[in-house]
C-alpha cells in the first residue's frame, strides 16, 4: 500500500448540502392528546360544586395576604436557624474530636428520627415539662408565656432543619479536594478559618441545589405549624372555611400562593448559585 | 560556623503497615538548594511534608531555625503543640504542591494576597503591591485578575510559587512541582524556580527532573525505601553515583 497526499475520489462532496428538517408527527399527536386531558380536567373544575367568585374573593383577603407573610418569615427564619445548625452540625462532624463527633452524630439522629409535627407538638407543649424556665437567679418566666406558636414553630422547624442540612453541608465539605486543605494549612491558617475561607465557599456551589431543594420543602412544612395555632397561610384558610364553610375555595387560594412563592424562589437560587461558581470553568469560559 | 535551618534527627513514619521514613537524619544549610530524588513511595515526599507538619512524624525530631517543630519539652517529656502553634511554625516554610492547589474561587492575585491579609494581618495596600510584584516577578504581571480556571497548568503552578512567597518563608518546599505540567509547560516553571535559587533562597525540592537537579541543586540526596541512600554534590550523585542503587534507579530513569 502506498501512502499518497491525494485524497481518493469516491466519496462526493456534501459541502453544499443541508440535512433536511423532519417533522415530528408523534411529538404532535402527543401534545394534542395533552391539550385534549387537560381541556377535560378544567372543564370538570369549572362545572364542579366550586364558587370560583369565592376563589378570586379570598385571593386578595387581608387574612390570606398576612398568612402568606407569616409563612414566608417562618420559612426564612427556620431555614436560617438550620442552615447556622447544619453549617455547625456539620463542622462538628468533620472534626477530629470524637466529643464534637459524637455530639453533631446524636443531633442528626434525634432530629431526623422523629416526625416533625411531634417535634412542634413538644416545643409547643414544653410548658408541660417545664411550668417556668429561665436562668436561676437572673430571669425566669412562665414557659406559656415564652413558647408562643411563633417561637415553638422556629424551634421546631429550624433545629429539625438543621439536622437534614447538616448532611447536606457535610456532603458539600466533603465535595473540596483535600488539597485545597493542605494549601491553606500551607499558608497558615487554622482550622476554622480554612474551613471559612476557602473551604465553605467551594463547598457552597455544591450545596446550593439541595438547599434550594431544602428551602422550597420548609416554605411547604410551615403549614405544619397551623397544628399549633401559628398564623400561617394554610392555618389562616382554614380558620375562613371553619366560618364560611368553602373548603375547597380556600385550600385553592392556599395552593396558589404557595405556588406563587416557590415560583418566585427558583430564579434566586439561580443567582445564588451565579455568584458562588466564580472561577469555575463553566461560568468563565 | 553556621547553624543548619533545617535539622531532621532519626525521624520516622509509618501509614500503617508502610515505613513511609525510617530514622531519616539530614540538615539544610542556609541558601541551599537541595534535591531529593528516588522512585515514588521511597519516602521524598513524606520527608517534605513532615518538614511543614502536614504530616507529623511518629518518632524522631525536626528542627527548623532553631525551633523544634510540633512538640515542645517540659519536664523531661514532649508536648504536642496547639493547632495555633504549629500554624505559626508554618509560616516559616512556603509549600508548592504537584497539583498547585490553588483557590479555584480566587483570582490569581486574591490566591496570593489570601495569607498575608487573612492570616498575617497586613496592611492591604501593601500585601497588594507586594502581590503584584511578585507576579510580575513569575512572569504573570498581565493575569492578576485570571481565576486559576483561566490559566493553564504553568501559569498555574507559578500563581502556586508566588502566593507561597508572599508569607515571606525561610524555607520553601517544592514537592514534584512539575509532575502534573504537560512537557512545553515545565520549563517555565522551572525558570522561577532557577531564578529564586539564585536569589539565595533555601529550597527543597521533590523532583524527577534531573537536569534541573544537575544545573541548580547545591547536593542531591537519593532515597529509596523511606531511608537516605546517597548523597552529596549533584555531578556526583548524579555523574557518578556509588551506591548500587543509585545507579540503578538513574539507568532507569534516564
Amino acid at each position: 500500500m502506498r501512502a499518497s497526499p491525494t485524497l481518493a475520489d469516491e466519496f462526493p462532496d456534501l459541502s453544499q448540502m443541508q440535512i433536511a428538517r423532519e417533522i415530528h408527527w408523534r411529538r404532535w399527536l402527543a401534545a394534542a392528546a395533552i391539550v385534549v386531558v387537560l381541556a377535560a380536567i378544567a372543564r370538570a373544575f369549572a362545572n364542579g360544586q366550586i364558587e370560583w367568585s369565592y376563589v378570586s374573593r379570598f385571593l386578595t383577603a387581608k387574612v390570606i395576604l398576612q398568612g402568606i407573610v407569616n409563612t414566608m418569615v417562618m420559612a426564612v427564619l427556620a431555614m436560617a436557624l438550620g442552615i447556622v445548625l447544619g453549617a455547625v452540625a456539620a463542622i462538628m462532624r468533620l472534626s477530629p474530636n470524637p466529643v464534637l463527633k459524637s455530639v453533631a452524630a446524636g443531633y442528626t439522629w434525634l432530629f431526623r428520627g422523629t416526625p416533625l409535627i411531634l417535634q412542634l407538638l413538644l416545643w409547643f407543649n414544653l410548658a408541660l415539662v417545664f411550668p417556668t424556665i429561665g436562668i436561676p437567679g437572673l430571669w425566669t418566666a412562665r414557659a406559656v408565656d415564652v413558647m408562643t406558636p411563633f417561637l415553638a414553630a422556629l424551634l421546631g422547624l429550624g433545629i429539625n432543619q438543621g439536622a437534614y442540612t447538616s448532611e447536606v453541608m457535610r456532603a458539600g465539605m466533603l465535595s473540596v479536594d483535600a488539597g485545597q486543605y493542605e494549601a491553606a494549612q500551607a499558608i497558615g491558617m487554622g482550622r476554622l478559618r480554612a474551613l471559612r475561607r476557602i473551604i465553605l465557599p467551594q463547598a457552597m456551589r455544591v450545596v446550593i441545589p439541595p438547599l434550594g431543594n431544602e428551602f422550597i420543602g420548609m416554605v411547604k412544612a410551615t403549614s405544619l405549624a397551623s397544628v399549633i395555632q401559628y398564623p400561617e397561610v394554610l392555618h389562616n384558610a382554614e380558620n375562613i372555611y371553619y366560618a364560611n364553610s368553602r373548603v375547597i375555595e380556600l385550600l385553592i387560594v392556599a395552593g396558589c400562593w404557595y405556588l406563587v412563592v416557590i415560583s418566585i424562589l427558583t430564579p434566586l437560587q439561580m443567582l445564588l448559585e451565579r455568584h458562588f461558581a466564580r472561577g469555575t470553568a463553566r461560568v468563565n469560559r | 560556623m553556621t547553624k543548619p535551618l533545617v535539622a531532621i534527627r532519626s525521624a520516622s513514619k509509618a501509614f500503617g503497615e508502610f515505613q513511609a521514613l525510617k530514622n531519616v537524619s539530614l540538615d539544610v544549610w542556609p541558601g541551599e538548594v537541595l534535591c531529593l530524588i528516588g522512585a515514588s513511595g521511597s519516602g521524598k515526599t513524606t520527608l517534605l511534608r513532615c518538614i511543614n507538619q502536614l504530616t507529623v512524624i511518629d518518632s524522631g525530631g525536626i528542627w527548623l531555625d532553631g525551633e523544634m517543630l510540633g512538640v515542645r519539652e517540659e519536664g523531661g517529656k514532649l508536648r504536642r503543640l496547639t493547632e495555633r502553634q504549629i500554624a505559626r511554625q508554618r509560616l516559616k516554610t512556603g509549600m508548592v504542591f504537584q497539583r498547585f492547589n490553588l483557590f479555584p474561587h480566587k483570582t490569581a492575585l486574591e490566591n496570593i494576597t489570601e495569607g498575608p491579609l487573612q492570616v498575617q494581618g497586613r496592611n492591604p495596600g501593601e500585601v497588594r503591591a507586594e502581590a503584584i510584584e511578585l507576579l510580575r516577578r513569575v512572569g504573570l504581571a498581565t493575569k492578576a485578575d485570571s481565576y486559576p480556571s483561566q490559566l493553564s497548568g504553568g501559569q498555574q503552578q507559578r500563581v502556586a510559587i508566588a502566593r507561597a512567597l508572599a508569607m515571606k518563608p525561610m524555607l520553601m518546599l517544592f514537592d514534584e512541582p512539575t509532575s502534573a505540567l504537560d512537557p512545553e509547560l515545565v520549563g517555565e516553571v522551572l525558570a522561577v524556580m532557577k531564578e529564586l535559587a539564585r536569589s539565595g533562597m533555601t529550597m527543597m525540592v521533590v523532583t524527577h527532573e534531573l537536569g534541573f537537579a544537575r544545573e541548580v541543586a547545591d547536593r542531591v540526596v537519593y532515597m529509596d525505601h523511606g531511608a537516605i541512600v546517597e548523597q552529596g554534590r549533584a555531578c556526583d550523585v548524579l555523574g557518578a553515583p556509588r551506591e548500587e542503587r543509585t545507579k540503578a534507579f538513574l539507568s532507569a530513569v534516564i
